[in-house]
């Protein structure tokens, strides 16, 4: 039982991450009818946001301590954040400390407006153009932008920790051992889901939005701006998934092709879900993600070899071919 | 002339003319020259250039025809690659029987994928082509290791068996891929005055190969099933209300696609003959897709420049770092020379992917039929420049 | 006994009764057209004949031979071809190209694998689909990318491609639909035109009065799934059930 209750815990935080992302993927689907191949890329430069963040933070400056020496004799040099040297030293600390938290104020504004910018100045065009044309568009801007990346950070994974409270690992009921960062990713995932679904549901601005997801022309004719709400849908998006890329870095170090990966699979997730399909996305992520987790026991892929490779691409063959429009998803959606 | 048209005869004898006179037209600076690093004529190179030309050739009957977009080609290519090692590992280096069962073995996977992923279109297809491949890719780098050899990837060794052949040459090492007897890694150079070409035979089997499947592509664009492809891609539901049923045709074009995959990846195996689960990568997929779209999807002559194109940049522009360009720009005052290679550094070398999907947008926006549009917009410029002067002097003419 | 046997099809979506009872029957050589206000469930009946729906109870004979489970291309390839309400075409394709497709699926079948032989060396299929194209008066347009034709030309075109086929029953859904009067007109002419020229059985449904009773031989009156009436022309117009259910209406 506890074995169970353990490998549903931990395709909770992988479920998070696809959910999050799938969620944005299936938004900008279902509102602008585009296929987004760089939703990935936007993941990763959230993730990226925090690793700027961290440097930026631990900016320093040079003081030679004269009480002191290095083993060679020389004055002793010592490099104080200019964090720490603002606010002192105990406060300074704790803000490098809690960097991944902090960046997530960090990374709204840079994601919202990265969305307006890509949204304005390319995917625009794309609307009326075929599916095939935006995957190919959106496909070589992932490129771009994760080439960006690692021109400027390198090709390493750089290591976002997260802080001290919220690392190291919890005792949850009866000895199940489970990192208190992947709870906090859980929660914050939940958190962000639930908000999204909040303001589609209880605003008007929400409200619209979803009229236009169901029949964009009719929502046209009454007058509605919709291309504008359109465009801040695609900086919701973004931002959602860059926070999803935030607090995904003390998980799995970042990487510049941590986005490509999971793209991958948040397509997977979005096609199980059902294109365009809020709910479909967000329960086929923890679906996949816990099942992943289920195949990744020695169990499993002992009885199965390989199992855990392949159980989410064989689960989406099975989708598709047994329920075409995946597993929440509404007629006649991409289906030419 | 092989049943083909004029206009299509003629754009089969110039590739062929070029691809048989490759190694002088990419070979144009003598060799000691600061500008022979553009050259492109030696073997490895020209063999990379016809090898994915096929590749995208293949690719191009599926998706420039029907329009149906898999993103899972390159599984096909290496399980080519990989029925091709393990021929020469079991039966002989002779590159025939490899080649074949790497047609052969590609032709029955795409049969197997085809067929499941075809009952869906649109990006449903695209998705399933891509788990597909992404699943052969996992389980090539995992469970299938008797047969793929895992990371390391799949190489010859002194003690395959190798029935019809030897398992170790007389001096003790491992023998090499031919065709009855010629080397595919042998070649003779030629130098004329500061120039020199090398000659390989393995670059001349892989033009031939690629020249016949060229030709053969021609003659499918040509034929009603060509035709039939096209019609899918135009409007499937008339199709289907006109008595087609589209399920085979587009099962036979994907097929035939994945065979040409397998071709390029028997090929490759073929010249340097060692197989790695990486080529089955979903990137390596996406780069086939680019070939295509760069130079043209649904023409004949695009996927090959496409292909050429991208491959040619990849190695020069790898090549090219921060030292060559100070010498080029050293005519330049030494700030602006700075600021110059300063801003172009990004875009060389490591950053040759950066450039590539730069340009990869910019032919997406601007020139969706890609370099053969591009090249027919240029045609048509001039042609209409010298149609206007011709409306002009009719003009001046007295009416009568 | 009709070339079409409809009998006793139902068809519900839900809780709408889109198709109840519908008998139907259509005499070769005829034309007959199906009429209704809108929401009669002609489009549905339609569907039904050629196997985008399959009805939940009754039977659709065509030449002795059931349609029902049928895909589209299977009961093409039994002799029913169909003209859409907008007109569908290959738009990527040249005239002649698309109207030497259905000349392919007459004479191969719905699939064959012919893909080395050169389209220009069928000289047989190019032949009938030029002469198809000059019966039509679009001859000089063959070499035009069916796309760039004008609405017109591209109803003409379709028309072109089902005749080709010299299907048994050609089925026009609302063959005017949208259209102005002149095109109406001129629609009207073609269709008589190849009424006149061909022994062939046509099936139209259609709610523009006009366009019916200057074609039809026959006509079957729906309304809210079930057959009203059925008779010729001269009739409908007098019968009384008929003016309440659907002239009523507009008048």
């Amino acid at each position: 039982m506890d074995a169970i209750i353990l490998q549903i815990l931990n395709g909770l935080d992988k479920g998070s991450a696809y959910a999050l992302i799938a969620l944005g993927l299936t938004l900008i689907f279902g509102t602008l009818g585009v296929v987004n191949f760089a939703h990935g890329a936007l993941f990763m430069i959230g993730a990226f946001c925090a690793v700027t963040l961290q440097r930026l933070l631990n900016l320093s400056f040079e003081t030679i301590d004269p009480d002191k020496t290095d083993f060679l004799g020389q004055p002793l040099k010592v490099k104080t954040p200019y964090v720490e040297s603002w606010f002192g030293p105990d406060v300074g600390a704790t803000i490098i400390d809690w960097s991944v938290p902090l960046a997530i104020l960090f990374a709204i504004p840079i994601m919202l407006v990265i969305g307006f910018v890509m949204e304005r100045g390319l995917i625009k065009h794309f609307y009326k153009r075929p599916h095939a044309d935006q995957i190919l568009v959106t496909f070589g801007l992932a490129i771009v932008l994760q080439e960006i990346i690692k021109a400027n950070f390198g090709a390493n994974p750089i290591q976002t920790p997260a802080p001290e409270l919220l690392s190291g690992v919890a005792t949850l009921m009866d000895g199940v051992v489970y990192p208190v960062w992947r709870i906090v990713y859980f929660c914050f995932a939940a958190l962000i889901i639930g908000g999204v679904f909040a303001f589609l549901q209880f605003t008007t601005f929400g409200m619209v939005v979803r009229a236009g997801m169901a029949d964009r022309e009719t929502v046209g004719l009454l007058g509605i701006d919709i291309d504008r709400r359109f465009t801040i849908m695609f900086g919701l998006a973004a931002a959602v998934a860059g926070l999803a890329g935030v607090m995904y870095g003390p998980i799995n170090a970042p990487n510049y092709h941590m986005g490509m990966d999971f793209l991958v699979l948040s397509f997977v997730v979005v096609v199980v879900g059902g294109m365009g399909s809020l709910p479909g996305a967000v329960l086929a992520g923890f679906v996949l993600g816990i099942l992943e987790s289920f195949a990744s026991t020695t169990w499993a892929t002992t009885t199965i070899p390989g199992i855990n490779q392949i159980i989410i691409y064989l689960v989406a063959i099975i989708i598709l071919l047994t329920r075409p429009r995946g597993l929440m998803g509404r007629a006649g959606v991409m289906e030419d | 002339m092989f049943g083909l048209d004029k206009k299509d005869t003629t754009l089969l004898l110039v590739v062929a003319l070029l691809t048989l006179l490759a190694p002088f037209i990419l070979n144009p600076f003598p060799t000691d020259s600061g500008l022979a690093q553009f050259n492109a004529g030696y073997p490895d190179l020209m063999q990379r250039f016809v090898i994915f030309g096929i590749f995208a050739i293949g690719f191009n009957i599926l998706f420039g025809l029907t329009g149906y977009l898999s993103f899972g080609h390159a599984a096909f290519l290496g399980v080519g690659s990989y029925s091709a090692v393990w021929m020469f590992k079991l039966l002989s280096m002779n590159i025939i029987p490899a080649i074949v069962l790497s047609v052969v073995i590609a032709g029955l996977f795409a049969l197997v994928i085809g067929y499941v992923s075809l009952r869906r279109s649109g990006i449903y297809f695209s998705i399933l082509t891509l788990a597909f491949a992404q699943m052969s890719f996992a389980l090539a780098y995992s469970v299938l290791t008797p047969i793929t050899n895992g990371e390391t990837g799949l190489q010859l060794t002194l003690e395959d068996p190798r029935i019809l052949g030897t398992s170790a040459t007389a001096d003790g090492s491992i023998p090499v891929t031919n065709l009855f007897g010629l080397e595919m890694r042998s070649a003779t150079d030629l130098v004329i005055g500061p120039w020199s070409f090398t000659f390989s035979a393995g670059y001349y089997v892989c033009a031939i190969v690629m020249l016949v499947a060229f030709y053969l592509a021609i003659r499918i664009f040509r034929s009603p099933f060509g035709m039939m492809l096209r019609a899918i891609k135009s409007n499937q539901n008339r199709l289907n209300y006109t008595g087609l049923n589209s399920r085979p045709y587009t099962l036979a074009a994907f097929v035939i696609s994945g065979m040409y995959a397998g071709l390029a990846g028997g090929l490759m195996a073929s010249m340097d003959p060692l197989a790695g689960a990486e080529r089955m990568q979903w990137t390596a997929s996406g780069e086939v897709v680019l070939m295509t779209i760069l130079g043209g999807a649904g023409t004949l002559i695009g996927p090959v420049l496409g292909a050429g194109m991208i491959k040619y940049f990849e190695n020069i522009f790898s090549k090219i770092n921060d030292n060559v360009l100070h010498g080029w720009f050293a005519w330049m005052p030494d700030g602006i020379e700075d600021l110059t290679v300063a801003i172009i550094h990004p875009f060389i070398g490591k950053g040759w992917h950066l450039t590539l999907g730069i340009l990869f947008m910019l032919v997406v926006i601007f020139l969706p039929g890609g370099l053969v549009e591009g090249g027919q917009r240029i045609m048509r410029l001039f042609s209409r420049k010298k149609a206007t002067k011709d409306d002009k002097s009719k003009a001046k003419q007295p009416a009568e | 006994m009709g070339i079409l046997e409809v009998k006793g099809v139902n068809k519900r979506f839900g809780g709408l009764q889109a198709l109840g009872d519908v008998n139907l029957s259509v005499a070769e050589n005829t034309v007959h057209a199906i009429i209704g206000p809108n929401g009669a469930g002609k489009s549905t009946l339609l569907n039904c004949l050629v196997g985008k729906l399959i009805p939940d109870t009754g039977s659709v004979m065509f030449n002795g031979q059931s349609v029902l489970g049928r895909k589209p291309f299977e009961i093409n390839q039994m002799g029913i071809s169909r003209v859409f309400q907008t007109p569908e075409i290959f738009g990527d394709l040249s005239v002649l190209e698309n109207v030497m497709i259905p000349c392919f699926a007459k004479r191969d079948g719905a699939f064959r694998m012919h893909a080395i032989e050169g389209v220009q060396n069928e000289k047989q299929i190019m032949e009938k689909a030029l002469l198809m194209l000059e019966d039509l008066n679009m001859a000089d347009k063959r070499n035009m990318h069916s796309a760039s034709l004008s609405r017109g030309d591209k109803r003409r075109l379709e028309m072109a491609m089902c005749l080709v086929q010299e299907p048994k029953l050609l089925l026009l859904d609302e063959p005017t639909a949208g259209m102005a009067r002149a095109d109406t007109n001129n629609t009207i002419d073609l269709l008589k035109e190849i009424k006149e020229k061909r022994d062939i059985t046509m099936c139209i449904i259609e709610h523009d009065m006009h366009v019916v009773f200057s074609l039809a031989d026959r006509i079957t009156v729906l309304a809210q799934g079930t057959p009203l009436v059925e008779d010729a022309p001269e009739n409908i117009k007098g019968n009384p059930k008929v003016r309440e259910a659907y002239l009523g209406e507009t008048a």
